[in-house]
């Protein structure tokens, strides 16, 4: 592992200037805000990540969940995810996102990844994760193995000819479907990035993940009020049935009135560059009666534009069944 | 080997001292060289009490580490994780290490009461803390009640994984779960026993949690 040096900000504004030093907030930052460490330190295990200087945020007071006024839930950037996933309130009118951080990695794992350190998981590529690899997320320009080697894991949904690496997160996947907000201070104040824009897709950057700029601290994520009458599911299908990450998953979230739907949020994990929201879905489903025909339709749009690599053509049909068999199970719940 | 062999072992005849003071053996040696903290008396036993700092290595930094209601003043490289730290600079090896990458719960501690991979952290997160390891749970003589249902359900072959899965079994106790064994099975699904005793790990913990 690259030395560093270890810094325990006293407050959100030293860890903030601290931070701005950094030369990027992307692939490559020689500064890191570190929360639970378990992607952070695997990857600076295998030097993927080679930071001078580490900024432990834990003790900054980002831990807290509270209500807020409009009757939404605002969530700190250091909540960890086996809290989140057990609050009251979460469980009880965010019941896609408690189940999405549940089907995601271990207990243990659970009780040390934070909020926002899973907003900026990184891709399980193995190439990503492999320095004697090329790899355009890790060094730009070198090259993408993947697209020609072991992609069956790999995306198959906002892929580029430089980069196909999946998000692994489950928890931003039911996020995407909340329409979550993000909310980041930085060197020049405050503002906030809604869910669909934070996540970049890779183009012909695929070291830049996110939106963030050197200095850039999540503070807290919030949630919009609940949607009175939502039946909401996770459904993730993976090589084993527990800590395993998806091949495909899908968040939905369907409200049923007289046997039309009359609102719907769908958002995929497994398949996506980023945490994949599906505008296609949703419009399809809008209106339409809650029946497998229905549902098998927002499935196929949802993976209309679905590119396939050498190994992973079965991830398509996979996706299409995980999404209609959600929505049907979330329709009877 | 016969009985009376077994008896002629010495009272407290734990691996890690066997192989530390068992002659000029292959792994006695390899093992040696391995521990850098390890201190030896004259008589060239090994002192296998935990040392008050580690090694002196350059650009070390100071930390207070409570363990197992012990305080350890410690001197680590920043790079230690708190798994390197509790194994070689504290010397507490029930801990062990696995994968080192978060894939097999071997390290599992208890940091604050709650369960956690100490291979994904790094120990100067956990200044002040209160942390347990297997060896804070119970003692041959007074065994935690986990530790006793798995010797009594077998619960274990090659003996590896066992601490990390029984650290995480008992704080399954506190955690919200369901009363079936689908449930148990869910929540100890990140420790991995390549010996396979899965079932009778499930066993254990059950009969803990109907005496609880």
């Amino acid at each position: 592992m690259h030395i560093f040096e270890f810094i325990r900000p006293t407050d959100p504004a030293a860890a903030i200037a601290a931070a701005a030093q950094s030369k990027t907030a992307q692939q490559g930052a020689d500064v890191r805000f570190m929360g639970g460490g378990t992607t952070l330190i695997d990857l600076m295990k295998l030097n993927v990540e080679t930071p001078d200087r580490v900024l432990d945020i834990n003790r900054l007071s980002l831990d807290k969940i509270e209500d807020t006024a409009d009757g939404g839930l605002k969530i700190g950037a250091t909540v960890r995810n086996s809290d989140l996933a057990n609050h009251p309130k979460v469980q009880k009118d965010y019941l896609v996102l408690s189940q999405a951080i549940l089907n995601g990695a271990s207990a243990q794992i659970r009780n040390m990844a934070t909020v926002g350190g899973n907003l900026l998981q990184r891709t399980r590529c193995v190439y990503f994760r492999d320095t004697a690899m090329s790899c355009n997320k890790r060094e730009p320009g070198s090259g993408c193995p993947a697209i020609t080697g072991h992609n069956r894991t790999l995306a198959i949904l906002g892929t580029s000819e430089h980069c196909i690496a999946t998000n692994p997160s489950d928890m931003c996947v039911a996020m995407a479907a909340l329409e979550a907000t993000i909310h980041v201070q930085g060197s020049k104040g405050s503002r906030v990035v809604s869910f669909g824009d934070f996540h970049l897709l890779p183009g012909n950057t695929p070291h830049r993940e996110t939106v963030l700029e050197p200095g850039d601290l999540i503070t807290h994520v919030t949630l919009p009020p609940p949607v009175v009458g939502s039946k909401q599911l996770y459904l993730k299908l993976r090589d084993r049935a527990s800590y395993e990450f998806a091949l495909a998953s899908a968040a939905v979230m369907l409200t049923i009135a007289s046997g039309r739907i009359t609102h719907a949020r769908v958002a995929l994990g497994g398949v996506g560059t980023k945490p994949w929201r599906s505008p296609e879905a949703e419009t399809a489903l809008a209106g339409k009666p809650a029946n497998d025909a229905t549902f098998r339709q927002a499935a196929e749009a949802a993976l209309r534009n679905a590119k396939a690599q050498s190994e992973n053509k079965f991830k398509i049909e996979l996706a299409r069944r995980c999404l209609t068999y959600a929505l049907k199970m979330a329709s009877m719940s | 080997m016969s009985n009376d062999d077994l008896k002629s072992q010495p009272a407290d005849p734990t691996r890690r001292k066997f192989l530390l003071t068992s002659g000029s053996g292959v792994a006695a040696s390899l093992v040696v060289g391995y521990v850098p903290a390890l201190a030896r008396d004259a008589a060239g036993e090994v002192d296998l009490a935990p040392t008050a700092e580690g090694p002196n290595i350059e650009g070390a930094v100071p930390i207070t580490l409570r363990i197992n209601g012990r305080e350890h003043s410690l001197r680590i490289d920043p790079r230690t994780t708190l798994l390197d730290c509790i194994r070689e600079t504290v010397t507490l090896t029930g801990t062990k290490k696995g994968c080192d990458h978060g894939q097999c719960g071997a390290c599992t501690v208890h940091v604050n009461g709650k369960r956690v991979l100490s291979c994904l952290n790094l120990a100067l997160m956990h200044d002040g803390e209160e942390i347990t390891t297997v060896e804070g749970l119970g003692t041959p003589d007074a065994m935690h009640p986990m530790q006793a249902a798995f010797l009594a359900c077998d619960a274990y072959q090659c003996g590896y994984c066992t601490s990390g899965q029984i650290m995480s079994a008992v704080a399954l106790l506190k955690e919200p779960c369901g009363t079936d064994d689908a449930s148990v099975k869910e929540l100890m699904s990140g420790n991995i026993c390549r010996c396979g005793a899965y079932s009778n790990i499930v066993a254990a913990i059950q009969q803990v949690r109907k005496n609880v």
